[in-house]
This record gives structure tokens, C-alpha cells and sequence, in this order.
């Protein structure tokens, strides 16, 4: 059963992902990312990560899609002609990509297969701290990341609103219509 | 239980769609869509680690590759209409000033 619904979320997601880079209206794109962004969301849910579900959803489909589609609503793009020139060497490039990586996919699943999620047994870092369990059902998944969010990893959240503050002033400055309106 | 093995592939199937589509398509548009495409490839990678070895830090860096992908996007699509702003075209084969 956990099969069947991952099946049917990963050939969504595939056949979504090659609907985005083939087809020729990028508004069309754009919907079927879309709809890729709430398949790999139900994925998420299915790893019972379902915190990181909703943030996608809302962040992926609800912020990011919604940008790409008021500015390709905004630029009013023309149908133009889809592929490069170099279409041959990029299809080749990603087919042998795709295999080399299917190949070591499958050697190394031969190998040791973690088939079973770990024992739910605390896990130590490397300098000594224990992490928290990972999706406990005592604990949710939105306390778990919230403990380790705030106290190990709180340099990196800080310096990830320090990211978001550059990139809204560097778009702002990138977008506006001109620095210095000269009066003539 | 869905073995770990295939989420990887997933991962892998949907990195190499975005990575070919970065290559093959000439709409600037769709080239940022494809980097998506790579982003989420990876997201999908670290969740299903996290949930097989029951360590939560993955999806904590789930959460800060989300935080830049957004602030990427927000910059990049500044840069598209500033471009379009200039040339009016979105056709990456025209920007070609940096070439020699």
C-alpha cells in the first residue's frame, strides 16, 4: 500500500518535472510545477515530515509559483521556438547522467539496503550533543525540527533572515525604474 | 516500506530533468523554473534521509535550501525584467554582450 502511494506520487512528479522543461507556453510550465510542488508536498507527508509539507506548499506553490507567474504574466512573452541549438548534447549529456546514476543507484541499494528506518534510539552528533529523535508520534514533526531549529542550529536561521533581507533589497534595487529621476 | 534506494532515484530522475532543462531550453523563464526543478530534487533527497535515519537535521536543511531558493527566485526574476526592461526579450541566445 505505502508502495502504491509512492509510486503514484514519484510518476507525478516525474511526469510533471518533463512536462515543465517540454512544454512551449511557460504559463503551462509554471501550472504543472505546480502541481509537482503538491506531489512532492503528499511525499513529504508520506515521510511523515508534514510540517516540511505545508512549508512547501506554502512557500513552493503559494510565494515562489505565484512570482514566476505574475512576471511571465507581466512580460507578455511571445510563443517562441522551444529548443537550443545544442538540444543533442543535452539530451546525450542527460541520458548518460541518468544511467550513471540509476547504476549506482542500484549497486549500492544491492549493497546494504536500509529497507527499515533505524531504531528509534537517540542519535549522537559528532561533537558529543544528542540530537533529537526524528518524527517520534509522541513528538510531532513541528516541535522536532522546532527544538533543533532554535538551539543547534540557530546561527544558520539567523543568517538565513539575513539572506532573505539581501535578496529583497538587491530585488527591489534590481526592479525599480531608475535610481535617479531626473527632472527635465 | 519503500526502500530508501528509490527515493534516491527519484531524486536523481527529477535533478537530471532540471539539469537538462537548464540546458536545452532558451526561455529565461524556464531556465529558472528548471533550477527549481534541481532544488527540489534535493529536498526530496534529504527528507527521505532524514526519515530513514531518524535524524531530524535533514529536514532542518530542507528548511534553509527552501529559505534561499525563495530569495533566488525573488533576485533572479528582478534580473529578468531588469534584462527585459533593456532588450524586451527573454531569449538567453540575445545576451550575448559578455561574449568575445
Amino acid at each position: 500500500m505505502a508502495t502504491l502511494v509512492f509510486f503514484y506520487f514519484a510518476g507525478v512528479i516525474v511526469l510533471t518535472s518533463l512536462l515543465v522543461v517540454a512544454l512551449r507556453n511557460p504559463i503551462y510550465s509554471a501550472l504543472s510545477l505546480l502541481i509537482m510542488f503538491f506531489h512532492v508536498a503528499g511525499l513529504y507527508v508520506t515521510l511523515r515530515a508534514e510540517f516540511l509539507a505545508a512549508v512547501q506548499i506554502i512557500v513552493y506553490a503559494g510565494a515562489i509559483l505565484v512570482l514566476y507567474l505574475f512576471v511571465v504574466m507581466l512580460l507578455n512573452v511571445k510563443r517562441e521556438e522551444r529548443y537550443h541549438q545544442q538540444f543533442p548534447i543535452g539530451a546525450f549529456l542527460g541520458l548518460t547522467i541518468l544511467t550513471e546514476v540509476l547504476l549506482l543507484a542500484y549497486h549500492r541499494s544491492s549493497a546494504n539496503e536500509p529497507a527499515l528506518p533505524l531504531s528509534r534510539a537517540a542519535r549522537t552528533m559528532s561533537n558529543g550533543q544528542s540530537v533529537a529523535t526524528g518524527v517520534a508520534p509522541a513528538v510531532g514533526n513541528t516541535e522536532t525540527i522546532g527544538e533543533v531549529l532554535y538551539s543547534t542550529y540557530l546561527f544558520p536561521f539567523e543568517v538565513a533572515s539575513l539572506i532573505l533581507l539581501v535578496a529583497m533589497i538587491g530585488a527591489i534595487i534590481l526592479a525599480k525604474r531608475d535610481l535617479f529621476e531626473r527632472e527635465t | 516500506m519503500v526502500p530508501l534506494s528509490y527515493y534516491v532515484i527519484l531524486s536523481a530522475i527529477v535533478f537530471i530533468t532540471g539539469v537538462v532543462g537548464v540546458l536545452i531550453r532558451r526561455n529565461i523563464i524556464i531556465i529558472l523554473l528548471s533550477i527549481e526543478l534541481m532544488l527540489n530534487a534535493t529536498n526530496i533527497n534529504f527528507v527521505a534521509f532524514s526519515s530513514y535515519f531518524q535524524n531530524v537535521v535533514g529536514q532542518v536543511f530542507v528548511f534553509f535550501a527552501l529559505t534561499v531558493a525563495a530569495a533566488e527566485v525573488a533576485v533572479g526574476l528582478a534580473i529578468i525584467i531588469a534584462l527585459y526592461r533593456s532588450k524586451s526579450s527573454i531569449n538567453v541566445d540575445e545576451f550575448q554582450l559578455l561574449k568575445w
